[in-house]
């Protein structure tokens, strides 16, 4: 079966907090898209990109309702339909991949159950056809051992896998109309890249319908053929991909595109590069009983040799479980390395907390990359920034104010915000308040992990800019952990790569991202998507080497 | 008992359930729907009646005894198991004393003594459940070990083997309460402030060099009061449950004293006739713990409702 | 690595029986160690010091605490639970008469609550919001709380007092028929389950409710799934472990239903006993019966996390 057009025309949606008063998130969203085409729905967290995409299949999460509008598949107008036909149409004529397959799939079932169980529902096919049709489909995504893997249970197998028995799941009843919602954001990019063309490949095969969510542009870019651009639940700017990525007409479609390439505008100052800070000699980190030659059961870092000047920007790159975020932690002394030693200052750094003085605990901060958890929830921003002015320094109350004020201009947030609670605030103003605090102390060294990850990409790009600011006019040096090498990119005079707990490169940034030595350091700037269509063609296809199955 | 009370009060916010209620809807209805109706004055209804029927008791234990028209041993009337009279609101008991100046003065004891157990197990557990975060591996194991073990005698046994082994005294039944009581407020203080403990703004204070006292009481405590607030509440109710328990088996306060469940043990007797003497304390007891459930499960689900 | 099932199990078993162990310390220090001479109480205050230390000697009281002690573990293992001091019998002797009547009482309890409750939790969480769940909401809330003792007097003041159709004591010896044995156990049954229902209700519905909110079913909604289906394929099975637990912790608090529902409907079942055996300060009566208490909280506790370890998909499927 081919896809079928779908037209959306004033599509209302309105929600009600817990206590409020119903609100409209949605709003006169309209669109229209012939058999086979990919829209796609773009903005950041709270624009209502997946309360659109649920309202494709009837569907308004608790809380929500849709308030009106129609949504036409074919011939059917799916938001007249009764709970009845609903129920018929999802999961057959239209289908739906969620963000996170890993929370999507029911843990007690295995894998075939569950990809089939939409088809056998529907009266589709017979058990033996489903079957038959799941390997096939299994085969298509490019899934290791397509005959056997549907007897797994879903904990049995990779996030990146999952994610295409998902899209199994989907394809199973040849839907007209398939919704992807951030179906690659919680993967890395290694896998990512895989995903994404295993998708595009059944997707074009089978001439599918599909709206596609994401708040990544770069990926949209590969995916897509039409953008719809969304800012509170109101259409931005809706045209081509290319022109969406070439004449971009709206404002806030810029600003989504500039955050999405914070190279071009930004790049790291020369540092005033002054002597030498930190030293980390053959360290060696891990958890569990130790064996004979004190080595862990489980290693997470190894072999990790690392120098740091003062004012110096270190990036620290690498995908989950590379240990990236344990290095950080090790050296604010948060886990006690099994081996090796950290020099800060020329003097032995204690591993333990204990063994610090207070001055070296002032000197070195660290910055968390989720502002929602590393801000009291309790305190109010006042308490919170004169906090380590109480601790590090001895000032008078007045003094104080005075510093804490300083310190909120510094990071660009207006004085009146003082006597709020973190709950009050926005994530962008969290995650300066965090830095502010960090700054209070007058450190040498800030740790960051992963600070602008949790944050939307104009967000974090402002947070960016603030760092490279900071930085070029307090000359502090930064060790900063990211898995985004364009912020690294942007930020860092040099870069070290870590893969699963080693150290596989390291060096100036030009040179390490521009000219890769290591196999592993091209291939994952090699899966960084570029804001150009047309990328993912262009990319090599890499046989899975045996996918781990676990 | 002391766990299994404690479950049922799994929190679903109030908000959720009205959600939800949309949601069984919209299965039965066309997509596009109509604002649902809100039921918000149900959760303002559940909470006024708790508060009034706890209220009631509160101030009956406070100023009750004051009130009371006839001393609580004084014997004022010739028949036994009387029923409602002007005289005697309440009817008179076995002995031919004033019911309603015996509930007045009982309801202080069973109020009392609860609130003190209650307070003073929520001090203890809490107290170590955080303090142990603090404390060394091995230190922390060994009282989540003793714990645990107290945990395991169900709270009536403990209240039985002690009370066989030094008699019944007032000072014993709260020591008891708290033994029984304590563990649970333990286990979940404890693993609240361990969650708490792992959370970022909790390892940036560590970074900065901060003492264990500091953490403890202003990183951790402010954001688990109101939890253990509400624990505080529950085991309020286990424990009038358990000491009005005791007291009706004859084992918990003792003549001339009498608290509320005492009053329905000397009172069994007329159960056949009907007599007000034996219902009354009983369906005191009843209103008091219904009360007190109700109101804790409807703050507890509006705090939810803040929170989202 | 291969499996962990089986050690897991082990674990949970040993420790078990390590809380087990320390629970009877627990509960012979409280009524070994502390003041207060055995054998003057059971002898009374007018016995001469020769009788009172010839008791002493005969009960072995003049041994060291540990050596009472291992004494009286030891006596577990071989059945010797020592003598009751209040009327000279077997300790043993007095429970074994008494227990199968509470655990006939237990059992029918039991068989009555567990089936109405899951139905009622399941009804709850199915019709979430609705009307139905919102009355049981307030009913259960309010059974949690209610003293047995309300019950049992409400229940005996309407069903023998008012109506007339049962008797307000249990007498298990006059059991002749169906009839009877009706009459006799419907009022202790009837109040202890009052609040086993509603607990365990409660429970299973906050258990199901956890496993409804989860994005698999929204998944499964989103694929067509009808709701009957969504809850008794997807949900229940992922909810076993929660319910189990649920069901364990609700059976547990018929341990201390039990003593009061035996005592006002006079039933003579262990409960009664103990307390009897408290009344008197009968103390080896009261470590016995408090024993047999606590290992079978332990026993259900552990049998519901044996149960949660073992429908864990995780571990089941490694």
């Amino acid at each position: 079966m081919l896809g079928e057009s779908l037209t959306v025309r004033d599509l209302r949606i309105c929600a009600t907090p817990p206590g409020g008063e119903e609100r409209i998130i949605v709003n006169d969203i309209g669109f229209e898209l012939a058999p086979g085409e990919v829209l796609a729905l773009i903005g950041e967290s709270g624009s209502g990109k997946t309360t659109i995409a649920l309202a494709m299949l009837g569907y308004a999460r608790s809380g929500c309702r849709i308030a009106g509008g129609s949504v036409q598949l074919g011939d059917t107008d799916i938001l007249s339909l009764n709970a009845t036909q609903t129920r018929a149409l999802r999961g057959h004529r239209v289908a739906y991949v969620a963000q996170s397959a890993a929370a999507a799939f029911n843990p007690s079932r295995t894998l075939m159950d569950q990809v089939i169980e939409g088809a056998l529902i529907h009266d589709v096919m017979s058990r033996q056809e489903a079957r038959q049709k799941a390997v096939s489909l299994f085969h298509d995504l490019a899934l290791p051992d397509p005959e056997h893997i549907g007897e797994r249970y879903p904990h049995q197998i990779s996030g990146g896998q999952l994610q295409r028995v998902m899209a199994a799941m989907a394809l199973i009843t040849d839907p007209a109309l398939v919704i992807l919602d951030e179906p690659t954001t919680a993967l890395d990019v290694t896998t990512q890249i895989e995903v994404l063309r295993a998708f595009k490949q059944v997707m074009r095969e089978r001439g599918t319908t599909a709206i596609y969510v994401s708040h990544d542009l770069a990926v949209v870019a590969q995916m897509a053929d039409q953008v719809l651009v969304l800012q509170n639940g109101e259409t931005q700017e809706h045209n081509t991909t290319a022109r969406i990525l070439e004449q971009p007409a709206h404002e806030y479609t810029r600003s989504l595109l500039a955050a999405a390439r914070p190279q071009d505008h930004l790049s790291p100052v020369e540092g005033r590069h002054g002597g030498e800070l930190l030293d980390i000699h053959d360290l060696q980190v891990g958890y569990g009983s130790r064996d004979g030659q004190g080595r862990p059961e489980n290693v997470v870092l190894e072999h990790i040799n690392l120098h740091l000047v003062r004012g110096q920007a270190l990036g620290v790159i690498g995908e989950s479980g590379s240990g990236k975020s344990t290095l950080a932690r090790a050296v604010a002394g948060l886990v006690a390395p099994s081996h090796g030693a950290v020099q800060f200052d020329r003097r032995e750094l204690s591993t333990t907390l204990r063994g610090r003085t207070p001055d070296q605990f002032r000197r070195i901060q660290m910055v968390f990359q989720s502002a929602d958890n590393a801000l009291n929830p309790a305190h109010s921003v006042q308490r919170l920034l004169n906090r380590p002015l109480e601790t590090y320094f001895s000032l008078s109350r007045r003094e104080r104010r005075a510093r804490v004020e300083e310190l909120m201009d510094l990071v660009k947030l207006p004085r009146d915000l003082l006597d709020r609670k973190p709950g009050e605030l926005s994530g962008g103003q969290k995650q300066r308040v965090n830095l502010a605090r960090a700054l209070a102390a007058k450190p040498d060294l800030i740790l960051c992990d992963e600070v602008t990850s949790a944050l939307d990409t104009v967000v974090g790009a402002a947070i960016l800019e603030l760092l490279v600011e900071l930085r070029r006019e307090l000359g502090v040096a930064y060790l900063f952990i990211s898995h985004d090498i364009s912020t690294v990119r942007s930020l860092c005079d040099d870069v070290m790569v870590l893969y699963q707990g080693e150290c596989v490169e390291s060096g100036p940034c030009q040179q390490v991202l521009e000219t890769p030595r290591h196999d592993y350091t091209r291939r994952l700037i090699g899966s960084v998507p570029e804001l150009r269509q047309g990328w993912l063609e262009s990319r090599p296809t890499r046989n899975e080497t045996a996918a781990p199955v676990t | 008992m002391s766990e299994t009370h404690a479950m049922p009060h799994r929190r679903q916010g109030a908000s959720q359930r009205r959600a939800s209620a949309r949601r069984m809807v919209d299965g039965s209805r066309l997509p596009i729907s109509a604002p649902a109706r809100r039921n918000k004055p149900r959760l303002k209804l559940l909470r006024w009646i708790g508060l009034t029927l706890f209220g009631f008791w509160v101030l009956v234990a406070l100023f009750g005894p004051l009130l009371a028209p006839y001393p609580m041993g004084a014997f004022v009337a010739d028949e036994i198991y009387g029923g409602m009279s002007a005289a005697h609101w309440l009817g008179t008991d076995y002995m031919g004393r004033d019911m309603l100046s015996r509930m007045l003065t009982g309801a202080r004891y069973t109020v009392g003594l609860a609130v003190v157990a209650a307070l003073l197990s929520t001090l203890v557990g809490a107290g170590f459940g955080m303090l142990t975060v603090l404390l060394p591996r091995w230190l922390e194991e060994g009282v989540r070990r003793i714990f645990d073990t107290l945990i395991s005698i169900p709270s009536k046994m403990m209240a039985l083997v002690m009370v066989s082994a030094f008699g019944t005294s007032i000072p014993l039944l709260i020591l008891a309460a708290v033994l029984s009581y304590a563990p649970g407020a333990f286990r979940i203080s404890h693993s609240l402030a361990t969650n708490l403990a792992t959370l970022e703004y909790v390892q940036v204070a560590k970074t900065r060099g901060e003492g264990r006292f500091y953490i403890a009481a202003v990183e951790i405590m402010p954001n688990m009061i109101q939890s253990v607030l509400t624990d505080m509440g529950m085991r309020f109710v286990f424990i009038v449950l358990l000491l009005s328990g005791m007291s009706f088996l004859g084992l918990g306060v003792q003549p001339p004293a009498a608290d509320l469940g005492s009053l329905v043990r000397e009172n069994i007797g007329g159960l056949s006739q009907g007599a007000l003497a034996v219902i009354a304390p009983a369906l005191a007891i009843g209103t008091l713990t219904i009360g007190a459930n109700l109101l804790i499960d409807s703050l507890s689900k509006s705090r939810d409702t803040q929170k989202e | 690595m291969r499996n962990a099932m089986p050690k897991l199990v082990l674990g949970r078993l040993s420790s078990s029986l390590l809380t087990l162990f320390l629970v009877s310390l627990v509960i012979f220090a409280i009524t070994s160690l502390l003041p207060g001479d055995t054998a003057q109480q059971i002898l009374g205050q007018f016995a001469t010091p020769e009788q009172v230390a010839a008791l002493r000697e005969e009960l072995g009281l003049n041994q060291s605490p540990l050596v009472r002690y291992w004494h009286w573990l030891t006596g577990f293992a071989t059945g010797d639970l020592g003598m009751s001091a209040s009327n000279g019998m077997p300790v043993a002797q007095l429970m074994n008469d008494r227990l199968p009547n509470s655990l006939l009482l237990a059992a029918i309890t039991t068989a009555i609550s567990v089936p109405i409750a899951l139905t009622m939790g399941l009804v709850a969480a199915m019709r979430r919001g609705g009307n139905i769940d919102r009355a049981l909401n307030v009913v259960t809330l309010s059974m949690v709380a209610v003293p047995e003792f309300l019950v049992a007097t409400l229940a005996v003041l309407i069903f023998a007092v008012h109506l007339g159709w049962l008797p307000a004591l249990s007498y298990v010896s006059t059991v002749e028929s169906v009839g009877d044995f009706v009459r006799i156990y419907a009022m202790p049954v009837l109040t202890l389950c009052c609040v086993l229902i509603a607990q365990m209700a409660r429970m299973t519905r906050a258990a199901l409710i956890d496993q409804l909110d989860s994005a698999y079913i929204e998944m499964a909604r989103l694929k067509g799934v009808p709701p009957v289906r969504r809850v008794l394929r997807h949900a229940l099975p992922n909810a076993v472990g929660p319910i189990a637990n649920a069901v364990a912790l609700s059976l547990s608090y018929l341990l201390g239903g039990v003593i009061i529902v035996e005592t006002i409907f006079n039933y003579p079942g262990i409960a009664s006993l103990m307390v009897d055996a408290v009344s008197n300060r009968d103390l080896a009566l009261v470590q016995a019966c408090a024993m047999l208490f606590c290992g079978a909280y332990l026993i259900l506790v552990m049998v519901a996390d044996l149960c949660a370890i073992l429908s864990n998909p995780r571990l089941r499927n490694r």
